[in-house]
């Protein structure tokens, strides 16, 4: 645990939905399960994209070097693509909205579940240092919802999501949302496994946001201008805070919408639902064209 | 602050890799860390010495190399140097740019005794 901010990892507990986890609040992800790669079925040994290290000796005779060249995210990233894998078999696309505390991100996925619910399976992980608030927020629209709580870990880890995945069963062709903990920052760094990170940025903040937090505004996809019906009270400049976010991503995508008013919505839920149908090509066409 | 992440990440590599190798103490960690990686380095150096406690590399020296910034200038058709994600290119001012360096995060050595 890191002494200067309180930050650190060790504390990570996850919630299930009706049925907790068996190692649920005392026991939490050890430096093995977030750490170690994720193994090779049935083969007894590691994911071997690490790489085979190699030994070789010089400097002091009392000291070996040990070359090692393994990522740091190594570990984090294979068990993302765990993850991938567990989306692309159950046809799932999974969205991963970062931003900072307080966008209205848990209100505009209320929202947006209520909406898909009503034409597709949709699930959700939410993430928090602490409470399950959010989690109960999304569970009182009838939408499955596991809570992670990273303790003072400042975001998700793709490890976490899988053991969430435990308690939330995926049904085929639905979109479950990882609402990762409000930062700007650590998130970027982190894949889940993810298709797309969705970044969230309310018009009560900054427009130069996305100069001053670069890494997130780059990793994402698309960022959604939230709080658009304050708008009228603010001094907000919407085209300079697009302007800035393409400066720093140059393919991103912005769509300006509200969730208290619903403004912008129908381009929002239909960028999702274009996505949904890109991971069935077959099932499209098939409707689409009339085979002879 | 995800360099705590980072830090327990290092000592878990270098850890097991001392151990394959039947090491028993670690004295020296080499990492690469790129200066567009969204590091600070002296949070990563300060969680290390929490995160490495109580381990092989409990005391161990941290040697970080820092690559510098690179990217693909789409107009200009050529790699040039970058210093920070949100800068344009330094020789046309174009935004089009791809990152093909500066992002490493890796452990690239270790010495054990």
């Amino acid at each position: 645990m890191c002494t200067t901010c309180g930050c650190g990892t060790d504390h990570v507990h996850i919630d299930g939905v009706g049925h907790p986890l068996a190692r649920a609040a005392q026991a939490p992800l050890t430096g093995v399960e977030r750490f170690a790669a994720v193994p090779i079925a049935g083969s007894g040994e590691t994911d071997s994209s690490f790489g085979r290290i190699g030994v070789h000796a010089h400097g002091t005779p009392a000291a070996r070097i040990v070359q090692v060249e393994r990522d740091l995210l190594a570990a984090n990233d294979s068990w993302a693509r765990l993850n991938r894998d567990h989306f692309a078999a159950t046809g799932t696309l999974c969205l991963n909205l970062v931003s900072s505390p307080g966008s209205g991100k848990t209100t505009l996925l209320v929202r947006t579940v209520a909406e898909i619910a009503t034409r597709r399976p949709v699930s959700v992980i939410e993430g928090d240092q602490q409470t399950s608030n959010d989690a109960d927020r999304i569970r009182a629209t009838g939408v499955p919802a596991v809570q992670v709580n990273t303790g003072r870990g400042c975001h998700l880890e793709a490890p976490m999501v899988a053991k969430a995945l435990e308690a939330l069963p995926l049904a085929g062709g639905g979109v479950l949302f990882v609402e990762n903990v409000g930062n700007l920052v650590c998130p970027a760094l982190f894949d889940l496994g993810e298709a797309h990170k969705v970044a969230i940025l309310s018009v009560t903040e900054g427009e130069d946001k996305p100069l001053k937090y670069p890494d997130m505004f780059r990793a994402a996809d698309l960022v959604l201008l939230n709080k658009t019906d304050l708008l009228p009270f603010l001094d907000f400049d919407v085209d300079l805070c697009e302007a800035n976010a393409r400066r720093v991503n140059p393919s991103v995508e912005v769509l300006r919408v509200s969730a208290r008013s619903g403004e912008g919505f129908d381009a929002w839920l239909a960028w999702i639902e274009r996505r949904v149908a890109a991971l069935h090509p077959a099932a499209d066409a098939g409707r689409g064209e009339a085979r002879p | 602050m995800h360099e705590m992440s980072l830090a327990e990440s290092v000592v878990q590599i270098a850890e097991d890799t001392a151990r394959q190798n039947g090491g028993s103490r670690i004295s020296s960690v080499f990492l690469e860390v790129g200066r567009l990686a969204g590091v600070e380095i002296e949070a990563l150096r300060f969680c290390f010495d929490a995160a490495s406690r109580s381990s092989l590399a409990e005391g161990a020296e941290l040697v970080i190399e820092r690559p510098d910034g690179r990217a693909w200038c789409m107009p200009c058709g050529e790699t040039v140097s970058l210093s920070g994600l949100a800068d344009p290119c330094p020789r046309c001012g174009s935004h089009q740019l791809q990152v093909t360096g500066g992002n490493e995060l890796k452990v690239r050595e270790i010495a054990i005794h």
